[in-house]
């Protein structure tokens, strides 16, 4: 059973509803096919009200949805012979950031992405998607190697954060992310980073210094979590929903400031609710953003990344 | 009360002057200064000429930028950039204009940091000091874009970078702009790099959040002042996630030191000296008889 959102109720409460007067059409005599049509119409309309007009608080929901599709399922789903490649070489094997080597249409590539649990096991296991230093080194790790052998990189972003912890600020959580915002400035290959849930702050963005940015939809970018800056700034967690709105993390919020590319579209009521339609959107953006990028040399990447970053900020000269 | 009880040995006493609860926490404004460490009074003249430092327990205070400008770089050297960017308010935070205007008049600048060309011991640098009187010293788009341009002057000019951090992390009134500028910093510094520059990157108190995540750890040589807090997550977050008590000296910049995070803690005293001698390090070039 997948979990319904608040937002979404009206429709589900619809659907219970024919599904109902179907069944009772189906077992008695009465025929109540005319009241089954005039209502799946009635739900058409409903969904598309409730879709199209989503507030930043229902997309937040969306994107934390237990079931929405991980870095996982779109590997599985866009590419090829993956190879999942293992550990940074200098601490440990970090289960909240995966990465490898793939054919996507056809063309080696180097993927990584946080990595969220699907239960409560496995998101133990995988810490809830929260990277430790060791996870984001061995991504610029499989960077590295990927410029070694002039692959593209793409990276999924979908993290709550970095973990606070107090093994992670032994081991230098602070210069792991810091590294990789540096090391992927320089990177000679392209880069395509692809935000498909929560990008939640410094721990986001160490997979996030790109060529092209995308998002999907309903994802959140944000340099905090509603919930956190709720509480920092009117010192009530519980004001989260209006934190949403305020702060302008959503998809199409990031791309009115000019700090995203794309927003993908998601299939009605979230990502969750059909992975293949959704990879099916997600793989046409990639190959554009590829062919634009595989024209430029490695020097132009270098300093398209450059301009594109930048540029990013607003203040009066 | 008669004369004579005056003289009396032995007296009880009778009466004493009691101090308001005000005036005994009261130091006269100006003259005498807390240390917040040890809770000892210093003169402030004393503790200006001790560069900020308690003389008792050697701990080493807040400075503002211009003070740090004033005992680090060579006398008159320094040339201040980009005072005239102005922070707006892109998410229309209620009184966040406000905030700015009256740190701004409290400290004389423009934004959480200052930037600019100046001399160590006769040697040109480009210089940041942030400053954590003014807003925590968080990052906002000026103080993104005034750190940029001072690493690109650096580069244009073919010399080394320095820099004093002191933040709380991420401006939150700015939202995901400020999370942008550490990326905006970051492909700054690479080109810096990329030139074959040095960067100093000089940590003191407090270096958290997305300061530290950024610029602040990835200097060629990373040095902190003694017991500065420098870490990436809040000791509260921390305390709150693990459940478990921390280590005393959690954070430091001994802690760190520890965990082979830095190059070397330096006396705020002998900084000046120090990484001038560093800077001489990478410019002299030929072996001389």
């Amino acid at each position: 059973m997948i979990k319904v959102l608040p937002f979404e109720e009206p429709i589900v409460q619809l659907k219970t509803k024919i599904e109902e007067l179907k069944e009772y059409t189906a077992s008695a005599d009465v025929d109540m096919s005319a009241e089954i049509i005039h209502l799946e119409a009635r739900l058409k309309k409903l969904e598309h009200e409730i879709y199209e007009n989503m507030e930043p608080w229902d997309r937040v929901q969306v994107a934390r949805h237990p079931s929405r599709p991980t870095t996982r399922d779109y590997i599985q789903l866009l590419c090829t012979d993956f190879m999942e490649l293992h550990g940074d070489r200098l601490y440990g094997d970090d289960a909240a950031i995966i990465g490898g080597i793939a054919l996507f249409e056809g063309r080696p590539i180097t993927i990584i992405g946080h990595q969220r649990g699907i239960d409560t096991k496995e998101n133990i296991k995988r810490n809830f998607g929260m990277p430790h230093p060791e996870g984001y080194r061995k991504a610029l790790r499989l960077m590295k190697q990927a410029e070694k052998f002039k692959r593209p990189i793409i990276c999924m972003i979908d993290t709550k954060g970095a973990y606070p912890g107090k093994a992670a600020e032994e081991r230098g959580q602070s210069e792991a992310i810091a590294r990789n915002l540096v090391e992927m400035a320089g990177l000679k290959v392209p880069v395509i980073s692809i935000v498909i849930g929560e990008g939640g702050s410094g721990g986001a963005l160490a997979l996030g210094v790109a060529n092209h940015i995308h998002m999907l939809e309903n994802s959140t970018y944000s340099v905090i979590s509603p919930e956190g800056a709720a509480s920092i700034l009117w010192k009530d967690a519980s004001l989260a929903k209006q934190a949403a709105e305020a702060m302008k993390i959503t998809a199409p919020d990031l791309k009115k400031m000019e700090i995203i590319d794309t927003v993908i579209q998601e299939v009605h009521g979230g990502a969750h609710k059909n992975i293949e339609a959704q990879a099916e959107y997600m793989k046409e953006t990639l190959i554009n953003s590829l062919i634009e990028l595989e024209k430029l040399t490695p020097d132009e990447l270098i300093e398209n990344r450059y301009i594109k970053f930048k540029n990013i900020g607003e203040f009066n000269e | 009360m008669s004369i004579r009880d005056i003289f009396r040995k032995n007296q009880k006493k009778r009466y004493a002057t009691i101090p308001t609860e005000k005036a005994k926490n009261d130091v006269p404004e100006g003259i005498m200064m807390k240390c917040p460490e040890c809770r000892k009074n210093v003169f402030t003249k004393d503790l200006m000429k001790n560069l900020k430092v308690c003389p008792t327990c050697d701990h080493h205070m807040k400075m503002t930028a211009w003070e740090r400008v004033d005992i680090f770089l060579d006398e008159d050297s320094f040339v201040s950039m980009d005072d005239h960017l102005e922070t707006v308010n892109p998410l229309n935070f209620p009184s966040y204009t406000e905030k700015i205007k009256a740190d701004g008049q409290k400290t004389g600048l423009n934004e959480a940091v200052l930037t600019g060309i100046g001399k160590l011991d006769g040697q040109q640098v480009a210089i940041a000091i942030m400053d954590s009187h003014f807003r925590m010293g968080s990052m906002g788009s000026v103080v993104g874009e005034k750190i940029t341009r001072a690493v690109e002057k650096a580069t244009e000019l073919g010399i080394p970078f320095i820099i004093y951090t002191a933040s709380g992390g991420a401006r939150m009134q700015e939202g995901v702009l400020s999370l942008m500028q550490m990326a905006k910093t970051s492909v700054a510094l690479r080109r810096h790099s990329d030139h074959g520059l040095l960067y100093i990157s000089i940590l003191t108190h407090p270096t958290t959040g997305g300061v530290s995540a950024s610029f602040a750890s990835v200097g060629d040589i990373n040095i902190a002042e003694p017991k500065a807090l420098i870490g990436f997550a809040g000791r509260r977050v921390i305390e709150q996630t693990v459940r478990e008590k921390l280590p005393e000296d959690f954070q430091t910049a001994e802690f760190l030191m520890n965990h082979g995070q830095l190059d070397a803690i330096i006396h705020r005293k002998e900084m000046r000296e120090k990484v001038a001698s560093i800077v001489h390090l990478h410019t002299t070039k030929e072996v001389t008889k």
